[in-house]
């Protein structure tokens, strides 16, 4: 990894961790309407994996996509003004958190829909493979979605048919209220690699250079026309499922530890440090940088215009005869 | 005065007294209970389902009647659909209507022809609760009105309650039903307050209720749009327009008698649904009124709907998509004419 690598990963951390922060304070208000799901802690699955991405790369995500969006490179101001529901952004409105999607960016949307994004990302890596542009996709999902069947159908027609797909699961510990282990019969998301003959690897979740070396080698084989690969990066929420979530379900031990002892952002800090990639002052102007960004994102969304009347009927279809 | 409960604790009272009444009930669906198997909760519940609705009942009846399930839609309601066969009556819930395209094989080609291919050999005794409805800013993918999908399936029962009195009393009844019923909770009816006597009570299906009695027009609401309805009917009494409101409560079986009678007597209809307008529930009641009751209708048959769109985020388009009072005070005004309103 080089200084450059170094200070975008830290950069889009930055970003995630900030963009999450703002949107739990501005939800709190009640001006962001509906229900969001943050990725805060998890920042280093979605940053580690698309470092190694381009834009002709697709990812598929999930109703906790913003940290995929940043890290694929979604515009800030866009995304926070879909998240208020005004007509400046990314989907001029219509789709709100759980929906953002940018096609320029490789960006297929994140969803509401729990093991949706299987079987897009094997759509995208069919056609990268038919249209041979070198294209790999991503499937970001939770451990929850790995029960679901859409998982092992996706899995499966990507494997037997060879398709550049890489499968990343976050497994946070819970769906919703329910431990991945009372949930899910195998030991771990990886293992379930073997019943379908792929490669199938665990690593830290929290620890960005860890990621970054397991996608690479995956994105890698997929591209090469290899086929596709299950990672399973093991992270925490530490945020509730939704804003509002009482977390019952949460140790309290686990509630103290993740935030601090394994934070992915302090714990790159660090390695950025001691192996010298970025300075001190380097680190810190940075973070300035991201604050100031996200700070720029939430005025542009405050002084952006609700969608016209018009936008409810409209592209609803591509033709209407 | 009578006691006040919310929809939602009405819901709740219902599965509280089906589940002590018939030990074979059981609730299954995703958190229910929440938290299993979590060491600090021993066997306290988490969550009681993602809107608290369930809350209670795996506390008060333990984790083997109240069942956390894997996120799994196929794979839960097709099992809730042959434990139904095979001696359980559960009662599992999809927790937004629009999760049905993941279970949708189990409950229309397995749970709705289970007994008619098998000759009568079976009942299904199975209650899915869901929740619908726009107006919570979940948007396109968690605010759909998907009724009128599963009342095009033969074999299936369908109930939309509008309020927490019909809620409890439908839901006993279709948990006692012995054919599989979907019940549909509007989400954002879950804090509506209504009267609602403790204890056990039935409704029964196929039985509309009349809101409210008039002579000018009939308005046949489903759910929520009963309030659309009525808040429509208070200005319109206020022009003399006096309109008769029909909230059907079951949409399968259909009450067609009291639908009928009604617009015999206003001879004008007015459907509110909030599903998209296309072969939704409102087509379904407006053609079985022009095939038994076209003599009765003075003027054409109006609906107000969703438009054919998904369910905008943006608040502002949300409020838009939602059937609104003004639209039927102002299609209601078109139907009967200057003439009436003179009167
Ligand atoms: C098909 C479907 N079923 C259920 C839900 C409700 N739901 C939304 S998120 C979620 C939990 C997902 O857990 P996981 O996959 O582990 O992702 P995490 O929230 O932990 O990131 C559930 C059950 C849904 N959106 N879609
Ligand atoms: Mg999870």
């Amino acid at each position: 990894m080089d200084k450059k690598m170094a200070s975008w990963m830290f950069t889009k951390m930055n970003d995630i961790r900030n963009f999450e922060n703002q949107v739990q304070k501005i939800f709190a208000t009640g001006e962001i309407p509906g229900f969001v799901h943050l990725y805060a802690g998890e920042e280093a699955v979605a940053v580690g994996v698309c470092a190694h991405l381009e834009n002709l790369d697709y990812i598929t995500s999930t109703h906790r996509g913003h940290g995929h969006c940043i890290a694929k490179g979604c515009d800030l101001n866009g995304m926070m003004a879909e998240i208020f529901g005004k007509e400046t952004g990314l989907c001029n409105g219509k789709g709100g958190s759980m929906h953002i999607a940018d096609l320029e960016v490789g960006m297929l949307g994140a969803n509401g829909i729990v093991g949706g994004g299987f079987p897009l990302a094997v759509g995208a890596g069919l056609s990268a493979d038919i249209l041979e542009n070198g294209g790999v996709a991503v499937c970001f999902f939770g451990d929850g979605a790995n029960n679901h069947g859409t998982f092992h159908e996706g899995i499966n027609i990507a494997a037997a048919l060879n398709l550049p797909v890489v499968f990343v699961a976050e497994n946070n510990g819970f769906g919703e209220a329910t431990p991945f282990e009372y949930a899910t019969s195998a030991k771990t998301i990886a293992d379930r690699a073997i019943a379908y003959d792929i490669p199938g690897v665990r690593v830290d979740g929290n620890d960005v250079t860890k990621v970054y070396e397991v996608a690479e080698e995956a994105i890698e084989r997929a591209r090469n026309g290899e086929g596709p690969t299950l990672i399973e990066a093991i992270t925490y929420r530490t945020s509730g499922h939704f804003e509002g979530d009482n977390q019952a379900y949460k140790s309290e031990s686990d509630k103290e530890k993740w935030p601090v002892e394994v934070d992915c952002i302090e714990q790159f800090k660090a390695y950025a440090l001691e192996n010298k990639l970025l300075s001190k002052t380097e680190l810190e102007e940075l973070e300035k940088a991201s604050l100031k960004a996200v700070e720029e994102a939430v005025e542009f969304a405050h002084h952006s215009k609700v969608p016209n009347e018009e936008a409810l009927t409209e592209n609803v279809y591509v033709s209407y005869k | 005065m009578a006691r006040k409960i919310t929809f939602s604790k009405a819901i709740n009272e219902a599965m509280d007294i089906a589940m002590e009444r018939d030990n074979k009930v059981i609730l299954i669906g995703e958190d229910v209970a929440g938290g299993a198997t979590v060491d600090h909760l021993q066997d306290e519940e988490a969550w009681g389902g993602v809107f608290g609705v369930t809350k209670g009942l795996g506390n008060k009846f333990g984790r083997k009647r109240v069942i956390d399930m894997p996120i799994a839609e196929a794979g839960y309601m097709g099992a809730s659909v042959a434990a139904a066969v095979t001696g359980l009556r559960p009662i599992s819930e999809l927790m937004f209507n629009d999760f049905i395209g993941s279970a949708m094989d189990e409950i229309m080609n397995q749970g709705a022809k289970i007994r008619y291919m098998f000759g009568g050999k079976a009942e299904v005794p199975l209650t899915i609760r869901t929740s619908h409805g726009a107006g919570a800013g979940a948007a396109a993918q968690h605010s759909q009105s998907l009724y009128g999908m599963l009342t095009a399936i033969p074999g299936l029962k369908v109930v939309v309650p509008s309020n927490p009195y019909d809620a409890k009393g439908l839901l006993l009844t279709a948990i006692e039903d012995n054919d599989m019923v979907a019940f549909f909770e509007d989400k954002t009816l879950y804090s509506m307050k209504g009267e609602v006597p403790e204890g056990y009570y039935t409704i029964p299906l196929g039985k509309a209720e009349i809101k409210r009695a008039g002579d000018d027009l009939t308005i046949v609401a489903i759910g929520k749009m009963v309030q659309v309805a009525e808040s429509a009917a208070n200005q319109l009494a206020k022009q003399n327009v006096e309109v008769e409101i029909i909230d059907p409560r079951s949409l399968s079986p259909l009450d067609e008698d009291t639908i009928l009678q009604s617009v015999e007597k206003t001879g004008r209809l007015l459907i509110i649904d909030e599903a998209n307008p296309r072969c939704n529930v409102a087509t379904d009641i407006s053609a079985m009124v022009v095939d038994k009751g076209f003599d009765f209708l003075d003027a054409p048959i109006k609906m107000v709907t969703a438009p054919h769109a998904p369910t905008p985020f943006a608040t502002n388009l949300e409020q838009l998509y939602i059937p609104r009072a003004e639209t039927v005070v102002r299609t209601v005004k078109d139907m009967i004419g200057e003439l009436t309103l003179s009167r």
